[in-house]
């Protein structure tokens, strides 16, 4: 049964980082980031009930404390980068390189 | 040979504590005159000359004051202040005021007087004038410290206030590369000379835990043989150095680039007689050890045949004369290395070449005043006429020099030359050639600057100098003519509880040394003559002979020096640069360029693209999970 979860947990993450590593547009990026959380959050469930354990969901629980707080800034990030640049394109935000 | 008991100074009392106001004004007025530029800009020289009259004054007082005091209480020490104490040895800085003290201070404060005076009208129209002053006060307060100290330590610290002071006055005229050329030079060689001054007196603290005269004086008696000669010939390093001795001479011809009062300054009252005044002072040790003494008559009179051969071939007036104060000073040294019997000659000696030195350099000086300041003698000649002041007291110094009898000269100069043939033969008669040869050449100088035809350049017109540079030179010619018979049966017992000498009888009439001296002399002088006198002097000067063109050459010296320490040290540098570029540098930039081209193939990673930057977290993770997995697997 818990093969299932876990396939999905890993069809999840994959479509997230391919989504982080291809993408241009940094709200795309977020989310795609996002998506590689909650992947990780359904694997700690499905292992949690799998174990009958409460270890896994409590885990869970501190990745969304994290990932609530990261959206905060990383959303802040974004929109005054937006304004700007009037651009999203993580390929354009290459000042430290240069 | 045993030295007589030197007597021990008393402390200080009355007009004696305040001897240090010799030093302290000169002093006063060089930081003055340095330190408030702008302000004392036209009343500065006039200050400095005020100063060296009220140390002459204070000199003068003391000198009378000891006249009147008993044989015994003549020595007076006075202390002013503790300078520093580490562990066991404390450092005193005091004067010691004696009677050979108080003669050198009555000679650089009197001569050094003069010669601010006549300054004030040579350097009249230059616009450093004030400066020039001000290092004048300063080479002045130093040679007192030098001569005043009771210690090693603190005549080492006037010492080397000399040398400050002689480099900045040989380089006075700075932007010309010869004149800043001649005082590095003058600088450096008299620093060889300090490394003998130091090590003396590192070993003298070793040995006694004390610099002072007096410690020393009474504790080398007990030092083992071979201190003693080794603190002497330390000194005697010293003494080379600054009184411009074989080896260490070559300084003295160049500093003719300084403004000629300071040649005058350096040649007759302070500078070189330093080392005399050394030698003498550390007469303790130099009693104890014959081979010491022994190489300061070899030096003596290796300098004064060298001088006098340098004398004969110059064209310059001033180096003639520079080569003339190397002679003169080797003859003083000669006296001084002979021991106890020559301490209080050479002593005399300096006194009596104090005064027709500067005599002849400020003489030198208003001869160059009147020729627009060219010094080659082959452009003058007949300036007798033209310069009468300055041709009688040239002659008054000149007579004295060469030892025209009664002058001041004779007297010093025989005590020496008879003094030399008791030391032996070979010597005595070296000094013998040397008075010939000084006669032979003075006369050649007189006969091209003041005798002969006009062979003046273009646009020349000789003019006698203004009453303050004349008034010093009638001064000094008065005293070129009578120090000598002044001082002449007196001087000797008068330095006898200070230098430790023995007092000679000395008669007016001259022994038969003293009557063949006088031969020799009238032998240099017709010689002089019969070269110079007879025929007009070309105004090129001829090809010469093999002793002629060595003495033009200074005998070499600049090339043995070039050769034996010059080129060795220039190559030991080169190589070391070369080493340090080649091998050190190269390890270094090696490694340097190793990292380097890391560091570029490092930063193409960091391309600036977040999502070549999350690919390479990912292929990481991949790594980490995969060793992970095959870790576990194991």
């Amino acid at each position: 049964m818990i093969d299932q979860y876990l396939y999905l947990a890993v069809i999840l993450f994959v479509i997230g980082a391919v989504g982080v590593m291809i993408r241009r547009n940094a709200l795309v990026a977020f989310m795609s980031v996002e998506l590689m959380l909650n992947a990780a959050n359904l694997a700690l469930v499905a292992f949690a009930w799998h174990h009958a354990s409460f270890d896994g969901q409590v885990a869970s629980f501190f990745v969304m404390v994290v990932a609530a707080a990261e959206v905060v800034v990383g959303l802040a990030i974004i929109v005054s980068i937006y304004k700007t640049r009037r651009s999203t394109s993580v390929d354009n935000a290459n000042l430290l390189n240069q | 040979m045993i030295p007589l008991e030197t007597i021990d100074p008393v402390a200080a009392t009355g007009l004696f504590s305040y001897a240090w106001l010799m030093i302290a004004l000169p002093a006063l007025g060089a930081f003055v005159l340095l330190g408030f530029g702008r302000y004392v800009e036209k009343s500065g020289p006039y200050l400095a000359v005020a100063t060296i009259g009220g140390s002459f004054v204070v000199a003068m007082a003391l000198f009378v004051q000891m006249l009147a005091a008993p044989v015994d209480q003549r020595a007076v020490s006075v202390q002013l202040y503790t300078w520093f104490t580490t562990g066991t040895w404390q450092l005193d800085v005091g004067l010691l005021v004696d009677q050979l003290s108080i003669l050198f201070a009555l000679l650089i404060t009197g001569v050094g007087g003069l010669i601010h005076v006549y300054s004030l009208g040579y350097m009249a129209h230059d616009e450093r004038k004030r400066r020039f002053f001000g290092y004048l006060n300063l080479f002045v307060a130093a040679m007192l410290t030098l001569v005043l100290a009771d210690n090693y330590l603190v005549l080492f610290v006037g010492w080397e206030g000399v040398g400050l002071a002689s480099y900045l006055l040989i380089g006075f005229w700075q932007y010309k590369p010869s004149a800043a050329a001649a005082a590095k030079k003058a600088f450096v060689m008299n620093r060889v000379g300090d490394l003998g001054m130091v090590l003396a007196i590192s070993a003298m603290l070793a040995q006694f835990g004390s610099s002072a005269f007096i410690d020393v004086n009474h504790g080398a008696e007990h030092l083992a043989p071979g201190w003693t000669t080794a603190i002497g010939l330390l000194l005697l390093l010293g003494a080379c150095g600054k009184s411009a001795q074989v080896p260490l001479q070559a300084w003295l011809l160049d500093a003719m680039e300084g403004p000629t009062p300071v040649s005058a300054l350096i040649h007759a009252a302070t500078m070189v007689t330093a080392g005399v005044y050394l030698v003498v002072r550390s007469h303790a040790i130099f009693d104890l050890t014959a081979d010491a003494r022994l190489a300061v008559v070899i030096v003596g009179t290796v300098t004064l045949l060298a001088g006098a051969w340098i004398g004969c071939s110059k064209d310059d007036i001033k180096k003639v004369l520079a080569g003339s104060t190397m002679s003169q000073i080797g003859y003083m040294m000669l006296a001084a290395g002979i021991g106890p019997a020559g301490y209080a000659f050479a002593i005399f000696h300096l006194l009596t070449h104090g005064a027709f030195k500067a005599n002849m350099f400020l003489g030198a000086g208003s001869v160059m005043h009147g020729m627009n300041d060219d010094v080659d003698m082959r452009h003058y000649g007949a300036l007798a006429k033209y310069l009468p002041i300055t041709f009688w007291t040239f002659a008054c110094g000149y007579l004295a020099i060469i030892g025209f009898p009664l002058t001041a000269g004779f007297f010093s100069k025989d005590h020496i030359i008879e003094a030399a043939f008791g030391q032996s033969a070979l010597v005595g008669t070296l000094a013998l050639l040397g008075a010939g040869v000084t006669a032979f050449y003075m006369t050649r100088l007189m006969l091209m600057t003041f005798g002969g035809k006009k062979r003046w350049l273009d646009g020349v017109h000789p003019h006698e100098s203004p009453a303050v540079m004349t008034v010093p030179l009638i001064v000094l010619a008065a005293l070129s003519l009578v120090a000598g018979a002044v001082m002449n049966w007196w001087i000797q017992e008068w330095l006898e509880p200070a230098a430790g000498n023995h007092a000679h009888e000395v008669e007016l009439l001259p022994t038969p040394i003293g009557w063949l001296t006088m031969l020799v002399v009238a032998a240099g002088v017709f010689v002089g003559w019969w070269v110079f006198g007879r025929k007009p002097i070309p105004a090129v000067a001829p090809q010469g002979n093999v002793l002629a063109v060595a003495g033009r050459n200074e005998l070499y010296g600049n090339a043995v020096n070039d050769t034996l320490v010059v080129k060795p040290v220039l190559g030991v540098s080169r190589a070391a640069v070369a080493a340090d570029a080649k091998a050190f540098d190269g390890f270094v930039n090696l490694l340097a360029n190793a990292l380097g081209g890391l560091s570029v193939g490092g930063r193409r990673v960091q391309n600036g693209y977040v999502r070549s930057y999350a690919l390479t977290m990912v292929l990481g993770v991949l790594l980490v999970g995969v060793v992970l997995i095959l870790g576990l697997g194991a």
